[in-house]
């Protein structure tokens, strides 16, 4: 059991963690926030004709509403009448509240409950197991995050080359024939169908977190890609190690103290890093301070 | 030698609703340096960017001409038009290296999925010399001043070894020194035969860079040799309806 809660933490954070170091580099992190609470109207939907929780068809319609999301969001951002941060104010909140009044008018009675969609349960997570042929083979969610993994890493390792071009210079990009907005729509897609995978065990609200946290971490650290993306996924991991120890020790949420444990490593990284840090940077103003003042007194003294 | 390397036939752009160019009709010679200046606002970022297609046009056609191809639309000949946004375009604190951005020019002609090779980060490396920067190839981009910047923007350009060169204001906020260096590197462009484009906005230097001149400001004003179409009048003209005011004054 525990071992199994500690895999589908480590799984689930890799699987997210991914997508985020592009989109940290994209600046386009709130739009994930945006996807990432949507999705559960897709979800909602689906389940509405489906009828059946366990449907691979929430998936799809739940990946639907996340890159909906961002087709309205950018419609509306395009019509220059409001900015990127009131379209995704505007988008967010009304697709994600009329999910929620679904749920709790139609669907409180069964599993898709508020507080479990919304905080996630990483320790009941076991609880659901993938049986075959009588079988059983772990749980559920370590699979279907599997999955999700496998196909991060094939898309980032298949279009690196494209991710870093359009990242960079969407003009370059659109000129050489690499279609910014293919890329952007294919990430969002993958943003949609990680937070859809990672809902059940870690919720709707710290999604974010495990895409941003260890992105952002290891976008401080280095100064090239390859080794944020290395250190993105080192910082997954011992997020996901540590926080799921902590919560417990304290006996309390393990989606919540990974999310704990991912701040603090990105508020050392902010303190701390070598050559971005706040630390760093003070130190170097006050040597500067420092210099610029005894060569002002040996220029007082010379004259 | 008055063959066009760029045709533009009632070329009409809008954002929304609002005409940013008119109606321009206009060629380009093969093998010239020509500047195309204009007021700010006056739509020259927009027409280079709609001859590469990256803003839709409202209406009319670019075609290109080339060796092998003649009024081909601008997805034939990409790989042979190189292409310099203003350099404020892109974000500087990206994590990656000198080297890796000028092999950036290369991977037009990689394509889809294939990655850089060798033989790729050897031209980047030497189109990096050329513009004086071989010994920053492994530094960070963050730490380059702006005409540094501009110079691996050019390296870039290079290295996609193409026939057509497009450039949005390369020496906008440049040193002296950069300066010589991009113009004596385009000019070598030209000497090969190349075509160069480029977005000026310094007017006293036109005479002594350039060959050819266009004027823009909504639409054509004014296009020919420097020698026949750099007059006062066409100038005045050009910068009499300013789309922002003091703009003129501003510039040198």
């Amino acid at each position: 059991m525990l071992v199994e809660i500690y895999l589908i933490a480590v799984v689930v954070a890799l699987a997210c963690s991914l997508p985020g170091v592009f989109l940290v580099l994209r600046g386009s992190t709130m739009l994930s926030d945006a996807i990432t609470h949507t999705v559960l109207l897709g979800i909602v939907l689906a389940f509405f004709v489906v009828n059946d929780l366990n449907s691979p068809f929430l998936i799809v319609g739940a990946t639907l509403v996340g890159v909906l999301t961002v087709w309205l969001i950018e419609t509306l951002q395009h019509t220059k009448l409001l900015s990127n941060d009131s379209a995704i104010g505007i988008v967010f909140p009304l697709f994600f509240s009329i999910a929620i009044i679904l749920i709790t008018r139609y669907a409180g009675n069964v599993h898709l409950d508020a507080d479990s969609v919304l905080m996630g349960e990483l320790a009941f997570a076991p609880f659901r197991r993938m049986t075959l042929f009588g079988m059983d083979f772990g749980p559920k969610v370590l699979w279907s995050m599997l999955i999700i993994l496998i196909i991060n890493v094939l898309f980032i390792t298949f279009f690196y080359k494209e991710l870093k071009i359009t990242t960079f210079d969407p003009g370059l990009a659109a000129a050489l024939g690499f279609s910014p907005v293919f890329l952007h729509y294919a990430l969002m897609t993958l943003v949609s169908l990680t937070a859809v995978g990672a809902y059940d065990s870690v919720g709707s609200i710290l999604v974010v977190g495990f895409m941003v946290g260890p992105a952002l971490t290891g976008y401080l650290l280095t100064h090239r890609l390859k080794r944020m993306i290395l250190i993105t996924l080192i910082t997954a991991v011992f997020n996901s190690l540590v926080g799921v120890k902590a919560a417990f020790v304290l006996d309390t949420s393990i989606a919540g103290m990974i999310a704990v444990v991912t701040g603090i490593t990105c508020l050392l990284a902010f303190l701390f890093s070598p050559s971005k840090g706040s630390i760093q940077a003070i130190r170097n103003r006050w040597k500067q301070r420092k210099n610029l003042k005894k060569q002002a007194a040996s220029s007082h003294i010379k004259s | 030698m008055s063959e066009e390397a760029i045709t533009l036939k009632h070329l009409t752009v809008a954002y929304q609703s609002v005409p940013v160019l008119w109606d321009v009709s206009l060629g380009f010679k093969k093998g010239k340096m020509t500047a195309i200046i204009g007021p700010n606002g006056a739509g020259k970022s927009t027409l280079i960017k709609a001859m590469l297609q990256l803003i839709k046009p409202l209406t009319g056609e670019v075609a290109f001409s080339l060796n092998d191809h003649q009024m081909a639309p601008y997805k034939e000949v990409k790989q042979q038009v190189a292409y310099v946004p203003q350099n404020s375009s892109v974000d500087w604190d990206f994590p990656t290296t000198v080297l890796d951005v000028v092999t950036m020019g290369r991977y037009g002609r990689l394509g889809w999925f294939k990655r850089a090779k060798k033989a790729d980060k050897e031209i980047a490396a030497q189109q990096l010399a050329k513009v004086g920067m071989q010994t920053f190839a492994d530094r960070q981009i963050s730490q380059l001043s702006g005409g540094q910047r501009q110079r691996v923007f050019l390296a870039r350009a290079l290295a996609q070894e193409a026939d057509i060169y497009l450039l949005d204001e390369p020496l906008a906020g440049v040193d002296m020194k950069t300066e010589r260096i991009i113009m004596n590197l385009l000019h070598e462009l030209v000497a090969e035969g190349k075509t160069v484009i480029v977005v000026h906005h310094d007017l006293q230097t036109v005479e002594e860079y350039f060959d050819e001149v266009v004027f823009i400001n909504r639409s054509l004003m004014a296009a020919g040799s420097v020698s026949s179409a750099f007059t006062d009048k066409n100038i005045e003209e050009t910068y009499r309806t300013d789309q922002n005011v003091g703009e003129r004054s501003a510039q040198p």
